[in-house]
């Protein structure tokens, strides 16, 4: 019998390239947007832990101001530090959460089976946590004004650079957590929601490195939003952004994401040789 | 100009061109642990043709379509599609390829049309606005395309899986029971759609099915899988053929039960 080859559908675009990614990548990004969009619930509970987190510490901040001065000079490191940490966790859950989206709703079979390469995956996750980052951030840090006079902004070109390096950290902590839920499953979500908070204490968020015992201050200093609050309290208490600890945050901070793409995209051929990428979509 | 290509029927005998055959299998296998889930197996598919996977379960099905996907490395052997290796290169050949499963959802929360417009995308099809309301059509989904995928019915999800996996009208489509829990009416009407899709794009496909009688009815060759190996590989009326029975629910009883010729090979 004599048959004629097949020949890919006209009504494909070509494919290896840099717009065939590109649509794939905002293909799966309309994906959570419609998944927003459908549900004023999730968009509003973006807002809402900021929020909390925000009023408290704006509220203890006041009272402190109006107890000692130096007190209350420190507490007016508070409500930035606040605010930059949230920065860090929304970022890293707002990655995160997207991916285990895909576990929940048993769809990570179809999109692993798609023409979608890992590094568009992580791309769309990068751009759907910085759209939630910034629903979370914005109006929070309007409201941080608006009820206790603290301009985040006012920092300017230095909270760029926090900014940046605190996604970029929160980006690559997320890749390793993701890639432990593709290896493991379902069984370690809560290593994605929880992972990020064992930096809180260990990145000194709300006090001084030098405050820690000294073989806990090198684990710190390994940490590049440890340099970020670092020049936060640098730049309250003394007006100056050291330029230098921020340049070795972001060395430190790729490193970090090469690393967090390296692990991600392990236990990802890892979970195609124990068959548990199949387990998860089904 | 296309080439032509010379298989036998329904099984190829002497070697294609590569790159022009659909699902080239050799010697795949997977072992998890100390279970040999798939053992050393081989198949050719031929343009056009619809294969059925059979067996019980733990049989090795799921593990060989999950290998043609490239969603589950091969201990060795090696699975190509369009002659890709499915286990290194599949990224360049998963465009001519779609899936279907009642088992794996699309989103719940997308309405139907979100959910299409979403992976039309992720398969680079053109024209989403026109392609849509066609597939909807050819699905009867156009009423649904605004409703949220998890308020539909069993079979109205099935549909959408189908929609889903038609999108980038592939030549390769694999399909795992694709009319479970579905009344027998629209089973029957979608085997229909899946052969007028087989004969208008000559699509190979591959079906995984516990419905005999679907098998019967589509298959152009069945693959008998027992404990990761292929125990018979023929076309369903070869098979009721070489074990003397009425149907082809009657030789896969035989097989499973051992009360037939199980040494018989194609």
């Amino acid at each position: 019998m004599t048959i004629e080859p097949s020949a890919p559908s006209a009504r494909l675009y070509p494919q290896a390239t840099p717009g065939a990614s590109a649509r794939r990548i905002w293909g799966l990004v309309l994906r959570y947007w419609y998944v927003m969009r459908s549900s004023w619930p999730r968009t509003a509970e973006l807002v809402y832990w900021p929020l909390v987190q925000m009023l408290t510490w704006g509220f203890l901040q006041n009272y402190l101001n109006n107890t000692t001065s130096v007190a209350g000079r420190a507490a007016g490191l508070f409500i930035g530090a606040v605010l930059l940490w949230d920065i860090l966790v929304r970022s890293q859950l707002g990655f995160a959460v997207a991916f285990l989206e895909e576990v929940w709703s048993r769809n990570l079979g179809h999109l692993m089976m798609s023409p979608l390469r890992p590094f568009e995956l992580v791309a769309a996750l990068v751009i759907v946590s910085f759209t939630k980052l910034s629903i979370a951030m914005v109006p929070v840090t309007i409201m941080a004004y608006w009820f206790f006079g603290y301009n985040l902004l006012g920092l300017g070109i230095a909270f760029a650079v926090f900014f940046a390096n605190l996604v970029f950290t929160s980006w690559a902590i997320a890749l390793v957590s993701t890639g432990v839920v593709l290896r493991w499953g379902l069984g370690a979500e809560s290593f994605a929601w929880l992972i990020v908070f064992a930096l809180l204490p260990l990145c000194c968020v709300y006090y001084p490195v030098a405050t820690l015992p000294v073989w806990l201050q090198a684990v710190a200093l390994a940490l590049p939003p440890t340099y970020v609050f670092e020049g936060l309290r640098a730049i309250v208490l003394n007006g100056v952004l050291d330029v230098k600890l921020m340049v070795e945050a972001f060395l430190l901070n790729i490193l970090y994401f090469a690393g967090g793409y390296a692990t991600f995209a392990y236990y990802l051929q890892s979970a195609r040789v124990n068959g548990t990428l199949v387990q998860m979509g089904e | 100009m296309q080439r032509r290509i010379e298989v036998a029927d329904p099984m190829p005998t002497r070697p294609i061109e590569r790159s022009s055959v659909p699902v080239a299998v050799e010697g795949l296998t997977k072992v998890y642990g100390t279970v040999r889930a798939v053992d050393g197996i081989s198949f050719v598919l031929a343009p056009g043709t619809i294969t059925a996977l059979l067996g019980g379960n733990g049989a090795g099905k799921t593990t060989t379509i999950s290998m043609l996907m490239g969603l589950v490395l091969p201990t060795s052997g090696v699975a190509r599609i369009f002659g890709a290796d499915m286990a290194r290169e599949r990224h360049t050949v998963l465009h001519r390829m779609n899936f279907e499963s009642p088992y794996v959802d699309v989103p719940m929360r997308l309405t139907v049309r979100q959910n299409l417009e979403v992976f039309g995308r992720l398969y680079g099809v053109r024209d989403l606005r026109d392609v849509i309301p066609a597939v909807a059509e050819r699905m009867r989904l156009t009423e649904l395309l605004d409703r949220p995928y998890g308020k539909l019915s069993a079979g109205q999800k099935t549909r959408v899986s189908l929609a889903k996996a038609l999108i980038n009208e592939p030549e390769v489509l694999l399909l795992d029971e694709p009319t479970a829990s579905l009344d027998p009416d629209t089973a029957d009407w979608i085997r229909g759609e899946i052969e007028a899709y087989r004969d208008a794009r000559r699509a190979t496909v591959v079906l995984a099915s516990h419905n005999m009688g679907e098998v019967e009815r589509l298959a152009d060759r069945v693959i008998m899988m027992e404990k990761g190996r292929i125990i018979a590989d023929d076309t369903p009326e070869g098979l009721i053929r070489s074990f003397g029975r009425a149907n082809l629910e009657e030789v896969f009883l035989a097989i499973a039960r051992r009360t037939g010729d199980v040494n018989a090979k194609p």
